[in-house]
């Protein structure tokens, strides 16, 4: 079992000829993910082709006919920033259900009106933007992280579910947990962006009611309050086990370390403010990032 | 992007807010030239950098108590002022103690405050729509004001599809508790601050203090502009307000090479992949006892040039004496990042040792390449773990 992509899930590229979006809609394919088609306005009823995987996809013009064409259910956009968020609103409006949005630096108030305008489809889901993607093991890849890492969750068993506001340092611990043996059930790169689609508390939710989740992994860093908010949540309704890190406990006030949203600013957003609220929530929180794994592995012994 | 004051308000004042007249000098004659222009009668001279806390700050080595913001009642007085300020850097809560350099100043016609109010745009995460905020307790301790009675905040969601609504604008001037008289002006500076936030792609557009004078009138006596660095590209006006001198100088060389630098007052110099790979690294270095020179984030696609200029950056901070490269491998590759740091090596010469964690995607190929240049560039130093590289590095540059 997972979260939010499984084998069934039929994927477009918005963007699918753009250097990037064709480098990776090909890791995509070379890792089993079943993407079904392409956009790029303008070379409509052409054919892509992945140099690694060998795949061949339809490119459309519109996502609308790429639906209509493929019966696609999710997206992975690699538009350029200043036409993104109209690329998620364009997937929103064609019925797409699950719109992962890869890229970076989209501005904030492009990315206020697209939110909205997914929240009034019902159905839709926007994942990021300025994310890794999200990954089920084994099963669907959508977005730029490194397949080889994961571990798929064995028939009948169980995973680790991970929600990261960070691309490599999600790697990172994924890297830990496979190297302790622990599969993932699904990971989710929500994003480390001011504004968002899926929050943690959505995806916590999500992994809560996954029977093939066994433990959740949580990665924060400074910025706003989404991790103290969280931690409220997870007292009240999750019973699975939670580990945690923040990023940024060294990082200045005032100063942007990268991702717009890690931005300490009027007293609140601090490393040692989300701790605090994480483990007053009884949840084990890793002291370094070379422990997400360990601290993984006490949160579950911790709930035995 | 920051900008200065004066800018600020002229972008206010342009979309209908009112504003004190000031005018920009650059020297104390066009202080005295601008304070006769003005009235003669007396006027405000206002030092113009980009940290707040001006007026409380201090002249750094100037001999009497002098900030940043201070009240000439006379021409002679005004140059004297321009003087001491365009000669001696200013230290405020916000600079550090090196302070900063100010080059431009403003004489503002005075314009003396009976009360003070605050307004603010900016974006609210947690439910991703800009917020206009309103208290009738302005001035220099509204961050007090924020976190000891954050009831005295009045807070607006606003559409980013409409902007702020007059009706809006119009609840939180009776909110405040303006008379019926100011309302209409209270509306208008609250109207020019919305459209100055959508039309120009603000992340702030706060004023502070929104004054009411003695004569009654209605000003914008400070306003403070920042600009969403995204949509700069979509903003070339905006582009122009930039102040180079103000910016640190080597992050701004970082910035041309795509490179995601900011300088701190450590000795550890930091080379990763990733911001929240970076900003942990930072943590973990400081975990072990060390403390960071910098954060530094190439990217994913870091190339051979982009490392090489990484490295030259990180040296160039004399107080760097030692340096951990953290890299996990996902779509960059190991043993790409491997041979770029070995060119880095052979061009720009590490004095200092260079501790390197290279994990993920051909991993074992980078420990081979690493391996054979041993001899040759014996500063380097592979880890095997997150943590042993951290206490490596932390011991080595003791």
């Amino acid at each position: 079992m997972s979260i939010l992509v499984d084998s069934n899930t039929k994927v477009i590229t918005q963007g699918i000829t753009g250097s990037a979006g064709s480098f990776h809609t090909d890791q995509c394919l070379a890792y089993g993910s079943n993407f079904v088609g392409g956009v790029t306005p303008k070379k409509g009823g052409t054919t892509w082709t992945g140099k690694d995987s060998g795949k061949s996809l339809p490119v459309f013009n519109t996502v609308s006919e790429a639906v209509k064409a493929t019966g696609a259910n999710a997206t992975m956009i690699f538009v350029p920033a200043a036409g993104a968020a109209d690329a998620i609103m364009e997937a929103a409006d064609a019925g797409i259900q699950l719109i992962i949005a890869i890229t970076e630096g989209i501005p904030v108030l492009d990315m206020a009106k697209a939110k909205r305008f997914v929240q009034a489809k019902p159905g839709a889901r926007l994942i990021g933007p300025n994310c890794p993607g999200v990954i089920t093991p084994g099963q669907c890849k959508i977005g730029i992280m490194p397949g080889y890492i994961h571990t798929p969750v064995k028939p009948g068993g169980k995973g680790i579910g991970i929600i990261s506001r960070s691309g490599t340092l999600t790697y990172e611990a994924v890297f830990q947990l496979t190297g302790m043996g622990y599969a993932q059930s699904t990971c989710v790169g929500i994003g480390g962006d001011p504004i968002i689609g899926t929050n943690q508390i959505d995806c916590l939710k999500l992994f809560q009611e996954d029977p093939g989740t066994e433990a959740i992994l949580m990665i924060g860093e400074i910025g706003g309050t989404a991790e103290e908010t969280a931690a409220a949540y997870i007292a009240e309704h999750v019973t699975k086990p939670v580990a945690a890190f923040i990023a940024g406990q060294t990082a200045p006030p005032g100063r942007r370390m990268g991702h717009a949203g890690a931005i300490i600013s009027g007293g609140s957003g601090s490393a040692a403010d989300k701790i605090a609220a994480l483990k007053k929530a009884g949840i084990e929180v890793a002291p370094t990032p070379a422990d997400l794994g360990i601290t993984v592995q006490k949160a579950i012994a911790a709930k035995k | 992007m920051k900008i200065h004051e004066y800018q600020a308000k002229e972008l206010l004042a342009a979309a209908g807010a009112p504003t004190p007249k000031h005018i920009v000098a650059r020297s104390p004659e066009e202080a005295g030239r601008a304070f006769e222009e003005l009235g003669g009668t007396g006027a405000m001279i206002k030092a113009q950098i980009h940290a707040g806390g001006r007026g409380a700050g201090q002249l750094k080595g100037y001999a009497e108590k002098l900030g940043g913001v201070k009240f000439a009642p006379t021409k002679e007085k005004a140059q004297k002022l321009a003087e001491a300020m365009l000669t001696h850097d200013l230290v405020t809560k916000q600079t550090g103690p090196e302070g900063q350099k100010i080059s431009t100043l403003i004489v503002q016609a005075d314009a003396e405050p009976a009360k003070e109010y605050y307004l603010g745009m900016v974006l609210d995460r947690a439910i991703g729509l800009p917020v206009m905020m309103a208290s009738a307790e302005g001035g220099m301790d509204i961050e007090e004001v924020a976190e000891k009675h954050p009831e005295k905040i009045l807070k607006v969601a606003v559409s980013p599809e409409t902007g702020l609504l007059p009706f809006q604008a119009q609840k939180l001037a009776y909110e405040l508790g303006f008379p019926a008289d100011q309302i209409a002006a209270v509306v208008k500076v609250m109207m020019a601050v919305s459209q100055v936030y959508f039309s120009k792609d603000a992340s702030i557009v706060e004023v502070n203090p929104l004054a009411v004078t003695k004569k009654g009138e209605v000003v914008v006596l400070d306003a403070k502009i920042d600009f969403d660095d995204n949509a700069l590209f979509r903003h070339k006006d905006v582009q122009a307000l930039r102040d180079l001198t103000e910016e640190n100088p080597t992050e701004i060389r970082a910035g041309k090479a795509n490179l995601n630098y900011i300088q701190l007052d450590g000795n550890i110099g930091c080379l990763v992949n990733g911001a929240g790979l970076a900003m942990a690294t930072m943590d973990i270095i400081n975990y072990h006892g060390g403390k960071p020179a910098n954060f530094l984030d190439v990217g994913g696609g870091v190339t051979a040039e982009g490392a090489i200029e990484a490295f030259r950056i990180i040296l160039s901070d004399s107080g760097v004496k030692g340096i951990l490269v953290n890299i996990f491998g996902g779509i960059a590759k190991c043993d790409l990042i491997a041979e770029a740091l070995v060119k880095a090596g052979r061009e720009v010469g590490f004095q200092v040792p260079v501790v390197v964690r290279l994990e993920g995607t051909n991993s074992a190929r980078a420990r081979e390449i690493l391996e054979g240049v041993k001899a040759e560039l014996p500063m380097i130093r592979a880890a095997a773990g997150l943590t042993e590289a951290a206490k490596m590095v932390v011991e080595l540059s003791k």
